[in-house]
């Protein structure tokens, strides 16, 4: 197994930056915007998007934690882990515009997921989707990010690995992880 | 932390680790965060066909496991042994094995004997959950029990919690006694010395003849209803009587000097086990337990499936 880091700390802080500055051009003060992050990685990264947000814009972003679990459908097929999180929406997104937040876009059955479970607190005015990363050319379905932190191109074999501080209390990297051991 | 369950089927709390009902309640935590939203239905199930078979009455079971199934986006086809050919003379194998055969995935099963569900569990391919099976077990009742004291008094370790009436015919009381240690409670029983069972002792289970006395102790009182059905000779002089030596009421409750949550698995005699002003009280959270067995239900459905996948 071998790696090779694709965003370390600084360029991760550059990125979310970046990917905020995007959000204020196209959503202005937040007023009918809100974040909704998948959980259990895209809370992490949606934490740091609010927190970034909420400082240059000096008001609170609605914020909410959105579990797929019981929407995948994977469910049976393979062992996936059963276990939910958490979903928290303190709000009703009825004609709200919503963004979608997750760590890697890889086949697209997350968001669809995704999609599918937020329908249950409303029907949005529009969902946009950000990923910090995007693996190109997987996609299983029909979906695209409008916010991307960084596009990498990569083989079915290879997986694109999240460490966050906030869970691997290290440093802030991510990495491409090539599975080289053939069995 | 665990993430599926140890066991195939749902046949009794015996059966089960002390992961299994911990992760049966942090998944039942997420449904009953579902049931509290505007549209209470996941997809989750919606491959999946599920009997419940009742070869015995049930209004409460059958309907929290009907709506568990449904929000879960599970097909439901429903037995009861009044309308069927049970009557005509089957066996319960060959009842079974018949709606096997259209294609149902899981059975949900009540039978007035016991071990019935283990029984089927051996002979079929489905997944088996007991719904209750004569005087033995009633697992989906224990685990919403024990769900709802830990979501009324924080956690059920180390609290004490006694189950007052019936014991003997009772099978809620025996799933709730392997439930509630499995989890660290501490358990006492009270009740007239005839429908105390003698091994209960051997289960590490304080037993209290003392209706004031066992009251005083627990921090939970889990009433249970006196089975008639169930008794074939006569175990106290009269209902009457029992509701004197055994009935809680509001009085009793004042008297102690402290406060005590009160379940009840339901159906309720109001006046003989409880009176009604203390199950309609704030003791009381009757109907928490209620509505917590759906979430429960759906919990334990949810991660059997998921097991059947593989």
């Amino acid at each position: 197994m071998s790696k090779r880091s694709i965003l370390d700390n600084e360029l991760l802080q550059i990125t979310l930056d970046r990917l905020c500055q995007q959000l204020i051009e196209n959503h202005d003060q937040f007023e009918e915007s809100v974040i909704l992050a998948i959980q259990p990685r895209g809370v992490i990264v949606g934490e740091r998007i609010k927190s970034i947000l909420e400082k240059s814009l000096k008001k609170k972003v609605a914020f909410g934690h959105l579990d797929v679990t019981f929407h995948r459908d994977d469910f049976r097929r393979k062992e996936a882990p059963l276990k939910a999180n958490a979903t928290i929406v303190p709000f009703i997104i009825e004609d709200k515009r919503v963004i979608l937040v997750d760590d890697v876009l890889y086949t697209g059955r997350t968001v669809r997921a995704a999609l599918d479970a937020m329908i249950a607190f409303g029907r949005p005015k529009d969902v946009e989707l950000l990923a910090l990363v995007d693996r190109k050319f997987s996609r299983d379905l029909p979906i695209e990010a409008q916010y991307v932190g960084r596009e990498v191109i990569c083989l079915d074999s290879e997986h694109v690995q999240v460490d966050l501080h906030e869970e691997s209390k290290g440093e802030d990297k991510i990495w491409l992880v090539t599975n080289n051991d053939k069995k | 932390m665990q993430s599926q369950l140890s066991v195939k089927h749902l046949l009794g709390i015996k059966e089960l680790k002390k992961e299994d009902i911990q992760l049966i309640f942090e998944t039942a935590d997420q449904f009953k965060q579902v049931l509290n939203r505007p549209i209470k239905k996941v997809p989750s199930l919606r491959d999946i066909t599920i009997a419940n078979v009742f070869f015995e009455n049930s209004t409460r079971t059958r309907l929290s496991f009907e709506l568990a199934e449904k929000r879960l986006s599970a097909d439901v086809v429903n037995f009861s042994s009044s309308s069927s050919s049970v009557k005509k003379g089957e066996t319960l194998l060959d009842t079974v094995n018949n709606i096997l055969a259209m294609k149902v995935d899981m059975v949900v099963l009540r039978h007035s004997s016991v071990g019935a569900a283990h029984f089927l569990a051996r002979n079929v391919d489905a997944n088996i959950i007991n719904a209750g099976d004569g005087t033995h077990e009633h697992p989906t009742q224990a685990l919403l029990d024990t769900f709802s004291i830990r979501e009324k008094l924080g956690e059920v370790a180390g609290k004490k919690v006694c189950i007052f009436g019936d014991i003997l015919h009772s099978r809620v009381a025996l799933s709730n006694i392997f439930a509630l240690q499995k989890l660290g409670a501490e358990v006492m029983v009270c009740g007239p010395n005839t429908l105390i069972p003698k091994y209960l002792g051997e289960l590490g289970v304080k037993i209290e003849y003392d209706l004031k006395k066992a009251l005083q102790w627990c921090d939970v009182a889990n009433v249970l209803r006196i089975q008639l059905e169930r008794q074939t000779i006569k175990y106290f002089p009269s209902l009457r009587e029992y509701s004197l030596y055994y009935g809680i009421n509001k009085e009793l409750l004042d008297s102690l000097n402290k406060e005590i949550v009160i379940m009840h698995p339901g159906p309720i005699n109001r006046g003989v086990e409880l009176s009604s002003d203390v199950a309609d009280s704030h003791h009381s959270i009757i109907l928490d337990q209620v509505e917590n067995g759906v979430a429960v239900r759906m919990a334990v459905l949810y991660l059997l499936a998921g097991k059947q996948g593989q």
